[in-house]
């Protein structure tokens, strides 16, 4: 098979590649770094962090406080991450990750132009994304989700002014409840949508959260947040109301006046860019969603790509930190400079960090996965309805793809990250099949778009030209 | 309880079923998976006819007849459907970047035409400067071009959907998932294996696309395929700027831009190439300049269904008369002739006249030494 | 409406917004600026409806806005620049 080399960008060949700088890239990159590994981190953001520990580095004191010791923990691991000799790329996007003979070609655009890096192994930490909440008028201007609010109270340091309402379940609806409050712009409401009877059913992964760090923060936020923000219990027909712009949240038997929503009903590995690279994933039943297969060093299906943090399951920022390590523990073993301890010692660290999280699972399962109404929006880059969804679920289609193919859903710029899970879990309910067994979208490069000119200015060889023109490149300016 | 089972549902099959459907059978569609390749997702969506059949006149005929055979077949599928197709037949370019490739061009097609005794496609040569006066935004690299009028496009995919429909609406059975894996002659037909169980037809039309192969071999047909992979590189949406077509690019109705494209021989993978990519992208800018702002969203690759000659096969098997086997790497453009005339050859019961130049006879002919 | 937690005042920087002049922070996303400066529809969605940020991290595709001429650009992955002229998108008519 042809060896792609002429892509390379200066033909340097990194030991690795790591794809995201949160708490699982930050800490893959130190050890990667500090075991004398040539390592390059592409980051999206501006300066590292990742989501949740987004803007650390600069945060003034007043508004890390109030964001919590969590955040103010992850100073700390930006620093030593800023000071460990590993390089680092902002604000670049990568968007092909092409598996060649022995190596890795990862296309990365930063400042409007793209270059080509090769890996001998890659690191993908892309993290997570909120899980859709796919309720009639969830596409308005003013609904956002958790997570945006979060977003912009750690970047800038705004929060939403006016009548702020949390429609969701999760902890971390419930912090970010609290860091309102904190904040001076208390929700006027919380609209809780967690099973009743959820609470009942985690008892029997209850030890595992009381041996974890979660419980006595958890508890303790959910009594400080119930005693300044009113908490209502969600019924049925939940939907949000308004024209131009979200004006109430109503349910059957209530209703609560709104300027902003924020909604959270947990979140989802990020997984387009594992897909595109053709790792495979299967369906995890208790946190309700796809995720990569990986063996017991974080490895992917494709040798040499590793997987770490909440893109390789959610588990949380302190798992994530243990999960870089041992994917760089695995790569060192890959690599022949392996310490078996250390690698050990970071397995035993996430499995302790994992704790607890099968409780939140099965405390906090998202309840509205399905949409009830079947105007409701799914695919919100082509709007497309779960009624045309269920219409093509009758038709018999196979599954996603076709779906695909049929109504659109997964060809705007997001590439399903919005809809690919309530499409799976519709073809599911309609036509009785499993999840696993629907299965999810194939995304493809680009998973994050650029500019046509972007593209053309890759460089190709003469088999390249070939194939697209039946002759060779014309004597002349090198593009 | 069925007259016939078609195996596979791509754009062929679900056209030969509405047939097949229209003309009074019950007919069962068995189809692959969600993952299968399906070279009817994966295709330019064009009504393509200029360039067709060099050196295979009856092919450059049949091309242009399915193409006037089109909007009568578009009405009457919206209609069964309730899904408007977006057929668009105001002409298609083939752009020429340098002289050689426009020279090439009016080459093959003065050769279609004295194969055809003048009866293909109307064509017109054009130089860069007329070019840019009937489509302003073209480029100053495009040299010249040949213009057809009979050239056009579809919502290809729409055409699966609204197909899909169709033949639900004509009550035909559409089992996806269920790839076949053995066929097995009866005294009276064929039961169909699978790992999901086994099916006893009368007859059985074989449009599986790539997987036809090794299905017609059991039959008796041999469908001699040669491995065609293309890529094409999507666009966001824009305002409409290109009303005509391209071979190698096009504006869809939704207004986003597809661009094309490559023939690769020597690759399995589904993986899209940066490089290639690159090629098309830096031809399609050439083209069109305006073109380099435009956000691409993504890639993907087809495996065409290319035929040794290229050509479609149509064929009935000798030992087994009630096999079938329907293929060709236009779909699209012969839509309108499978629902139609080969759909109803096959449901009366035998392939003759304008198909038998496509029966997989013409490749027992020996070359010369 | 977003408003700011009462902290150091940052640099103010100057930009338009469908022709009207708006202020912003050095440092904010374009999203979170417009957001800061009231306002919560940034484009036209591909049904006709307001459409406003809803993820501010990238992977929604909600904030597209046209930038110095350039269409379709993810306002919250867009840093603020003084005199950034900005517009909200139509849907590309069929």
């Amino acid at each position: 098979m042809t060896m792609h080399s002429p892509l390379a960008d200066s033909g340097k060949m990194l030991d690795l590649v790591v794809v995201g700088a949160g708490p699982a890239g930050m800490a893959a990159a130190a050890r990667a770094a500090g075991a004398g590994l040539s390592v390059t981190v592409l980051d999206e953001g501006r300066a590292p962090g990742g989501q949740i520990w987004r803007g650390v580095s600069d945060a003034p004191a007043a508004r890390a406080e109030l964001l919590g010791p969590d955040y103010v923990a992850g100073g700390k691991v930006a620093a030593a991450f800023s000071q460990s000799g590993a390089t680092y790329l902002r604000e670049a996007s990568v968007w092909s990750l092409f598996r060649a003979p022995g190596h890795f070609e990862v296309s990365v655009s930063v400042a409007g132009g793209s270059r080509v890096l090769l890996a001998r192994h890659v690191l993908l930490a892309t993290g997570a994304m909120e899980r859709p909440f796919p309720i009639p008028g969830w596409t308005l201007p003013g609904v956002m989700t958790a997570g945006a609010a979060q977003i912009a109270m750690k970047s800038s340091g705004l929060v939403p002014a006016g009548r702020t309402a949390l429609v969701g379940c999760g902890p971390l609806l419930y912090l970010l409840g609290m860091q309102l409050v904190n904040a001076g712009a208390p929700p006027v409401a919380m609209i809780d949508t967690s099973a009743s009877g959820a609470m009942v059913r985690a008892l029997r992964h209850l030890p595992g959260f009381l041996a974890s760090p979660l419980l006595p923060r958890g508890l303790s936020l959910m009594v400080r947040l119930r005693r300044r923000v009113p908490i209502w219990r969600a019924g049925p027909e939940l939907r949000i109301q308004g024209d131009s712009q979200a004006t109430a949240v109503s349910w059957h038997g209530g209703q609560v006046a709104v300027d902003h929503v924020l909604l959270h009903q947990g979140v989802l590995p990020s997984l387009n860019l594992t897909i595109a690279a053709g790792c495979q994933i299967h369906w995890d039943a208790r946190q309700r969603c796809f995720v990569p297969r990986l063996d017991d060093r974080g490895q992917s299906s494709v040798r040499g790509l590793y997987i770490a943090g909440d893109g390789g399951g959610i588990a949380g920022a302190s798992a994530a930190g243990f999960a870089g390590q041992l994917a760089v523990e695995g790569i060192l073993q890959d690599l022949g400079l392996g310490d078996a301890r250390r690698l050990a010692a970071a397995q035993r660290c996430l499995k302790v960090a994992r704790r607890g999280r099968a409780f939140l699972d099965v405390a906090f399962a998202p309840q509205h996965v399905l949409p009830a109404d079947d105007e409701t929006i799914v695919c919100r880059c082509e709007a497309i309805t779960a009624a045309d969804v269920r219409a093509a679920a009758r038709l018999g289609v196979p599954g996603p793809n076709q779906l695909k193919t049929f109504l659109r859903c997964g060809m705007g710029p997001c590439q399903g990250r919005q809809c690919g899970l309530t499409v799976t879990e519709l073809l599911a309910a309609e036509q009785r099949r499993s999840a696993g067994d629907v299965g999810y979208l194939r995304t493809r490069f680009p998973v994050k778009p650029l500019r046509l000119a972007e593209l053309a200015g890759l460089p190709a060889d003469r088999a390249a030209h070939v194939a697209v023109t039946g002759h060779p490149p014309k004597e002349g300016p090198q593009r | 309880m069925f007259d016939t089972a078609v195996i596979g549902g791509g754009l062929v099959g679900a056209s030969v079923a509405l047939g097949l459907a229209r003309a009074g059978e019950k007919v069962l569609v068995l189809d692959g998976a969600d993952l299968s390749p399906r070279a009817s997702r994966a295709n330019f969506a064009l009504v393509w006819v200029q360039g067709k059949g060099l050196g295979a006149p009856d092919y450059a005929l049949w091309s242009l007849r399915s193409a006037g055979a089109w909007p009568d077949f578009a009405l009457r599928l919206q209609r069964d459907a309730g899904l408007d197709l977006s057929l668009s037949q105001r002409g298609g370019f083939s752009f020429a970047l340098d002289e050689a490739e426009l020279a090439a061009l009016e080459r093959e097609m003065k050769q279609i035409d004295r194969e055809t005794n003048g009866r293909a496609a109307p064509w017109e040569l054009l130089d860069g400067a007329e070019v840019r006066r009937r489509v302003p935004d073209v480029g100053r690299g495009v040299v010249g071009a040949v213009f057809s009028p009979a050239d056009g496009h579809v919502n290809a995919l729409r055409l699966l959907h609204a197909l899909h429909r169709a033949i639900n609406h004509w009550h035909v059975t559409y089992e996806a998932s269920r790839p076949v894996t053995r066929i097995e002659p009866l005294a009276s037909g064929f039961r169909l294996h699978g790992e999901w169980g086994t099916k006893a037809v009368p007859r059985i039309v074989i449009a599986a696309g790539t997987g036809s192969d090794r299905l017609a071999a059991q039959v008796g047909i041999d469908v001699p395929l040669k491995r065609s992979r293309g890529q094409v590189v999507v666009t966001e949406k824009c305002a409409p700027f290109f009303p005509y077509v391209s071979a190698t690019l096009r504006q869809t109705d939704e207004g986003s831009v597809l661009i094309g494209d490559s023939d690769e021989t020597d690759t399995d993978s589904i993986e899209t190439r940066p490089d290639i990519a690159s090629v098309m992208s830096a031809r399609a800018m050439q083209v069109f300049p305006r073109l380099a702002d435009l956000n691409v969203l993504r890639s993907w690759t087809g495996f065409r269904v290319k035929t040794r000659d290229g050509l479609p096969i149509y064929q009935q098997s000798a030992d087994h008369p009630g096999a079938f086997a329907v293929l060709c790497h236009s779909g699209v453009t012969l839509a309108a002739l499978h629902a139609d005339v080969v759909a109803r050859q096959i449901h009366e019961g035998a392939l003759s006249g304008e198909l038998a130049p496509f029966s997989t006879g013409r490749f027992d002919v020996q070359a010369p030494a | 409406m977003f408003k700011h937690l009462p902290e150091a005042e940052v640099e103010t920087l100057h930009l338009v917004f469908d022709g009207a002049e708006i202020t912003a922070r050095r440092g904010a996303s374009l999203a979170e600026a417009l957001l800061a400066a009231g306002i919560a529809r940034f484009r036209e969605g591909p049904d006709g409806a307001p459409r406003g940020p809803y993820c501010l991290m990238g992977v929604c595709f909600e904030c597209l806005v046209t930038v110095d001429g350039r269409d379709n650009r993810q306002a919250c992955m867009i840093e603020v620049r003084d005199g950034m002229r900005v517009s909200s998108a139509k849907r590309p008519q069929a």
